[in-house]
């Protein structure tokens, strides 16, 4: 199992949907384990009824159909299915309203869902999602990208509420490919994925929505950050070892 | 799960939380795979090394060997891994143009197309020597002189030489660790003017450091096509960077660019000059290209994907969202916004 984990690191990340599909075939006793521990590229349904997109992902699946934020409903229709508590569907809605909003201020676009479900402690598991196609053909801005994509997966553990505080285990997981394409740099791609967690105990006076919704702000800033400067870093780092810029070559003095 | 772990504010565990559902369509169909003696979704013999290969082949540079290692624990079974291991790591080898050291401090020979004489074989001109090498272990075992069929006419071998030895000094000055060989690929044998001759330049940097979890490498592979009638040499070329950062994460890159220019067919010496020229000028050029496109990632680039922060240049007001879903609704109204 280790092994097979080790595998995954080193296959190019862009690749990891066919190299987990390998080795699901490979070794089907670990499936379980293997589904769970690794994090494969969102994928999206449309919810027709209410004309909007969701995110699938194990936590709002039940056997083979999956429940959209916006309906509730699964897809296809399953009988018997699981659903949250009416209270937690309360908050579930609102969740998804307000992560709408936060994804539309950092992403510009996008795509984003939210599911909850009683734990057994006590508490509640939320998961948060946003998918992003930052491509030039997508929902890219700038134009910048021949194709780029961005899965976050936010996973918060919220313990009872006790003295009026709860704990908060947030687990987050990034992965990401841009590639650019122009006639200096040719065909230019980054691509990886990332993941930490952040624990925190706060006051549940301004509700758990909050909470939560600051905990995921803190971490995907730091995530995209570190993406940016210590691993996209490292390979520019590597890049200049293995040719040294002209200036360093020629030990030119810096015009600047 | 060494690579897995977390940053952590506090201690804690980094098991990911179960989903509600509990995989009931995939534990059945596990549970049935242990259950059954001859389940039907065992792999056969051809596809299980159609597997392996796969994962041999997608090694970043440089880890093939921890691969294979994993592979091999996953594969538990040395038959299919052997074959697999057979077939994939030459053509690994040859893509990632690797370097082998030949006996008697000769110097390296590069395993690429251009310089194989069987698979096993490979042609080194600077020494006039062939490299025989054990693509798994990645070793060369041993050299034996190549003979006259393998090697260039002596009118050809004099622009190849002079091409040579002008690339290796370019080669020195620009890569700390950098390996190149000029091999003829077509036209070998003409013994003097009059006919079209190609000549391949490749030069192989990599840099690993796994204890750093950081692994690097550069290759380039010029072509120079040596029109007789024209009297033109023209000159394609084409680069290939890639590293692999994998400390608690995982990053790659993956950038090439191809390139096109052309010269005059001279003296062998006066082209070895002009083509070492060219090689230098775009290669110097697409490392600056590489370090702009750096260099605009963190604000522009990755804006494309996520923002750093919000238009409002503060942090989202999670307290604050009615206030904001209000604001959102008249923004719909009034059609403002996108």
């Amino acid at each position: 199992m280790e092994a097979a984990l080790g595998l995954l690191r080193r296959m190019p990340p862009k690749q990891s949907e066919t190299a987990l599909s390998a080795l699901l075939s490979l070794l089907p006793q670990h499936s379980s384990d293997l589904l769970s521990q690794v994090d494969l590229p969102l994928q999206v349904l449309r919810d027709a009824e209410s004309r909007k997109d969701f995110i699938l992902c194990e936590y709002n699946r039940d056997a083979d159909s999956y429940r959209s934020p916006w309906s509730n409903k699964y897809h296809p229709p399953l009988e018997d299915a699981l659903y949250p508590s009416s209270e937690l569907r309360k908050l579930e809605v609102e969740a998804n309203e307000i992560f709408a909003i936060y994804r539309d201020q950092y992403y510009e676009g996008g795509i984003s869902s939210v599911y909850m479900w009683e734990d057994d402690n006590e508490g509640f598991v939320a998961c948060f999602l946003i998918k992003k196609d930052g491509s030039k053909s997508g929902h890219g801005r700038r134009g910048c990208l021949e194709e780029g994509a961005w899965d976050a997966i936010h996973v918060i553990q919220v313990g009872p509420e006790e003295e009026e505080m709860a704990q908060y285990c947030l687990t987050s997981t990034i992965m990401l490919s841009l590639t650019t394409d122009d006639e200096s740099s040719g065909k230019f791609g980054l691509s990886g994925s990332i993941r930490r967690q952040m624990k925190m105990e706060l006051a549940v006076a301004e509700g758990h929505l909050c909470n939560m919704g600051r905990m995921i702000e803190e971490l995907e800033g730091k995530l995209r950050n570190s993406l940016d400067q210590v691993y996209f870093g490292k390979t520019r780092e590597m890049v200049c070892t293995l040719r040294p810029p002209a200036e360093i070559v020629q030990m030119r003095l810096p015009d600047t | 799960m060494t690579n897995l772990t977390p940053f952590k504010s506090t201690d804690g565990d980094n098991k990911l939380v179960s989903p509600p559902s509990s995989f009931p369509r995939v534990i059945e169909k596990a549970m049935a795979d242990e259950e059954d003696e001859l389940p039907e979704t065992e792999l056969s013999y051809d596809q299980k090394k159609e597997i392996a290969k796969w994962f041999l082949l997608n090694a970043p540079a440089g880890e093939i060997n921890y691969v294979a290692k994993d592979l091999k624990a996953v594969l538990r079974d040395e038959e299919v891994y052997s074959e697999a291991a057979m077939e994939a790591f030459p053509v690994y080898n040859k893509s990632h143009l690797i370097c082998l050291e030949m006996p008697s401090r000769a110097g390296d020979v590069i395993v690429s197309s251009y310089s194989e004489i069987t698979v096993n074989e490979y042609l080194d001109p600077r020494t006039a020597q062939v490299a025989i090498v054990d693509h798994v272990k990645q070793i060369c075992t041993k050299v034996r002189p190549a003979n006259d069929e393998e090697l260039p006419s002596s009118y050809i071998e004099e622009y190849r030489y002079a091409l040579d030895a002008e690339v290796q000094r370019y080669v020195s000055e620009a890569y700390p660790k950098g390996v190149s060989a000029v091999n003829c690929v077509k036209g070998k044998d003409a013994d003097g003017p009059g006919t079209d001759f190609e000549l391949v330049v490749i030069i192989s940097a990599t840099k690993l450091s796994p204890q750093n979890f950081c692994n690097g490498s550069w290759r380039s592979v010029w072509n120079i096509d040596f029109q007789d009638e024209s009297q033109v040499l023209d000159i394609k070329g084409k680069l290939q960077v890639g590293a692999h950062y994998f400390e608690e994460g995982n990053v790659e890159l993956d950038a090439k660019n191809e390139f096109h220019d052309s010269t005059i067919f001279q003296s062998a010496d006066d082209c070895a000059i002009a083509i070492a020229n060219i090689i230098r000028h775009h290669e110097t050029e697409y490392l600056a290209a590489l370090e702009v496109a750096y260099s605009k990632l963190p604000d522009n680039t990755f804006k494309d994907l996520r923002r750093k922060l919000p238009v409002t240049r503060t942090l989202f007001p999670w307290q604050n969202t009615l206030q904001f879903s209000l604001t959102r609704e008249v923004e719909k109204e009034l059609g403002l916004g996108k």
